[in-house]
């Protein structure tokens, strides 16, 4: 077991900088550069431009402006293009924004997925599953931003929901509760959009989970010594069905960052994404490129969770 | 077994296996069994029918919206903004920027340019948006998968093709997609093959696992040997014998990244680095129309549906096709 974690760890490690380096390079090469953002402005001379490359290592040659990269993140000394602002504090207060949509989408994609892919998979072939089927594909094939402008209408004129931002303009000064229940509620509408796509995809997921549960041969056994239903479908059928959903945990993690972009920016929210946006749009090298591998780090954290979850719940897999 | 969704492709291309099939006392061959489940789903069958609709309305608007003038989706017609649809054209109109039948059936938009004949020529570039960036993704896919699958014992330096080519693999699927299709188009000059060229190449990696794991499967099969021991050339083998056998994963996963493909131009046109004018696509007049969401909905409304329509239909063929391919399903079907 730790021989095993100890050699994914290091693994995993050099798959980190091998996507850096990768992700350095496409993103340095493709046309279009932190000094042309600016282009129409006729205060820009040449020298100032010159100044700007040099003061960004633009100058170097392609592995060097890496090195530099990589030194500046790990010193914590990596400075944004944009504002000179340092990046790592920059992402970390766009995370602490991010997080509580992240939690509360997940939350709500878990609780209501459960229920609904069940009680399709019980009762298969009725007139619940077929429309809880067509629903879901519907989501699944809807844009979210069309959905959620959709609904936006709808939402501020009965129920009086703000859809913009964290907090409602000029309540800075408010107590500390009265400002969480005003963040609370500012999350309801974005966390709900976000969430729809998500309940979709995994209730399809755990109804063909259990159907294929409900066919082995213990649950037959289960129900041949006289267990009630409900014994046999929680206790058995879906403790079963659940494994792999244990790996999916894992698999969330990167989420956090690239799953967000388009929601974020229908309801400016200030998170991890729109900073990835806004960093794009500005050419902004340091922080999309920090962004890009905090993203390919969760992912490997991610799968490796996911793989140590699966051992530790399913005690016939051994990991070596 | 290859594996045609057309019913009269399916019999032409396997008539002269036919025979050899009825002489063995074969009832019907896999691509008829596929078709006979196929069909009996009726959502699947419904997406079809909608995507036949739809490839010919795209080939219809693309003709019509290129050669015919009053249908040009660029016409500005000024006095004509913002009409609902099913509007008639106003008379003060010059004659030969009356729009067919002098009615807007899907109205016009701010430029008063008509929405009818921009939906058509989006019909026609958002359905190949998701064709050709599949395609490029299979291409790719099928090309990974298949040395890995065909090739990976052979050395290379240090390790076998076969783990150079996943390991490969695994470090593209570590990217954030749609955070690098984004960041590479935003950088990229606007256009649309750039678009499908990004969508293909962030795209192919299930493929080529799917292939891969179907390649090695097929490798240790009798008629993989038979042929090998028949003295065929590899690249017979490879493409008559095992890319045949190992398309049926692939063509249900490709089904539902040509929907998957849709949506994402439809979102990189929701966050302004889509297809640019003059192009129409479904995106980029959704993404227009959101400023006007108020005054004249259907701008929004109408390429949303539509969006809504042919990706809902893209994904009930796909999941119809793994169904059908699903031995255990099949059984029960019959």
């Amino acid at each position: 077991m730790w021989r095993f974690l100890a050699r994914t760890i290091v693994q995993r490690l050099l798959l980190l900088v091998v996507i850096s380096i990768v992700s350095h390079t496409v993103i340095h090469l493709a046309p279009g550069e932190p000094s042309e953002v600016d282009s129409m402005n006729p205060m820009m001379k040449a020298e100032d431009i010159a100044r700007i490359r040099k003061s960004f290592h633009l100058d170097d040659p392609i592995y060097l402006q890496y090195l530099h990269w990589m030194k500046d993140l790990c010193t914590g000394e990596l400075k944004s293009f944009r504002d000179g602002l340092p990046v790592v504090p920059k992402i970390w207060e766009r995370f602490l924004n991010s997080l509580p949509l992240f939690l509360c989408t997940t939350a709500i994609v878990w609780t209501a997925s459960f229920p609904i892919g069940i009680q399709a998979a019980l009762k298969r072939g009725s007139r619940y599953d077929r429309s809880t089927t067509f629903i879901a594909y519907t989501l699944i094939s809807i844009p979210g931003f069309f959905l959620s402008y959709v609904l936006i209408l709808w939402v501020v004129r009965i129920f009086h929901l703000p859809v913009i931002g964290l907090h409602t303009f000029g309540t800075e000064s408010a107590t500390g509760a009265l400002r969480l229940m005003d963040h609370i509620w500012h999350l309801v509408i974005p966390s709900l959009m976000a969430a729809l796509t998500g309940i979709a995809v995994l209730s399809r997921y755990v109804r063909a989970q259990m159907l294929e549960v409900l066919e082995q041969d213990y649950v037959r056994t289960a129900r041949a010594k006289g267990l009630d239903e409900v014994h046999v479908v929680y206790g058995h059928a879906l403790r079963n069905a659940l494994l792999p959903f244990v790996t999916m945990f894992g698999l969330l993690l990167p989420g956090l960052i690239s799953g967000s972009v388009i929601f974020e920016q229908i309801f400016a929210w200030p998170g991890l994404g729109l900073l990835g946006y806004e960093a794009i749009l500005a050419r902004d090298f340091p922080v999309i490129l920090t962004l890009n591998f905090m993203a390919a780090a969760l992912t490997l954290l991610g799968i490796l969770l996911s793989d140590i979850l699966y051992a530790l719940v399913d005690p016939r897999i051994r990991l070596e | 077994m290859s594996m045609p969704t057309d019913p009269t492709d399916a019999s032409a291309a396997l008539t002269p296996v036919r025979a050899d099939a009825e002489a063995l006392g074969i009832a019907e061959t896999p691509a008829q069994q596929l078709w006979r489940t196929f069909r009996k789903d009726r959502l699947a069958m419904l997406g079809l029918y909608v995507l036949f609709v739809l490839f010919v309305v795209a080939l219809v608007g693309d003709v019509l919206t290129s050669w015919w003038v009053v249908f040009d989706p660029t016409t500005v017609r000024l006095p004509d903004k913002l009409l609902p649809p099913l509007s008639p054209a106003s008379a003060a109109l010059a004659k030969d920027l009356l729009p067919p039948f002098h009615s807007y059936p899907f109205g016009t938009d701010e430029l008063g340019r008509n929405v009818f004949a921009r939906m058509l020529q989006g019909t026609f570039v958002s359905l190949s948006v998701g064709v050709v960036a599949v395609s490029i993704s299979l291409g790719i896919g099928v090309t990974v998968g298949g040395l890995a699958g065909f090739y990976g014992q052979r050395k290379l330096g240090p390790f076998s093709v076969d783990s150079w080519l996943m390991r490969f693999t695994d470090v593209v699927l570590c990217f954030p997609t749609f955070f690098l299709i984004l960041t590479v188009v935003a950088l990229l000059p606007p256009s649309i093959y750039n678009i499908m060229i990004v969508i293909g190449i962030t795209s192919w990696m299930s493929t080529a696992r799917f292939v891969r794991a179907e390649f090695l499967a097929l490798r240790e099969q009798d008629f993989v040997t038979a042929a090998k021991a028949l003295g065929l050339p590899e690249w017979r083998i490879i493409f008559r014998h095992m890319i045949p056998n190992a398309m049926a994963p692939v063509l249900v996963s490709a089904t539902i990244n040509v929907a998957h493909a849709i949506l994402t131009e439809s979102a990189l046109s929701f966050l302004g680095f889509g297809v640019r004018p003059p192009y129409a696509t479904w995106g980029n007049i959704l993404a227009d129309g959101r400023s006007y969401i108020f005054d004249a909905p259907w701008l929004f409304l109408i390429p949303g549906s539509a969006i809504l329509l042919v990706v809902l239909a893209f994904n009930l063929v796909g999941e119809g096709l793994r169904d059908a391919l699903n031995p255990k399903l099949r059984k029960r079907a019959s």
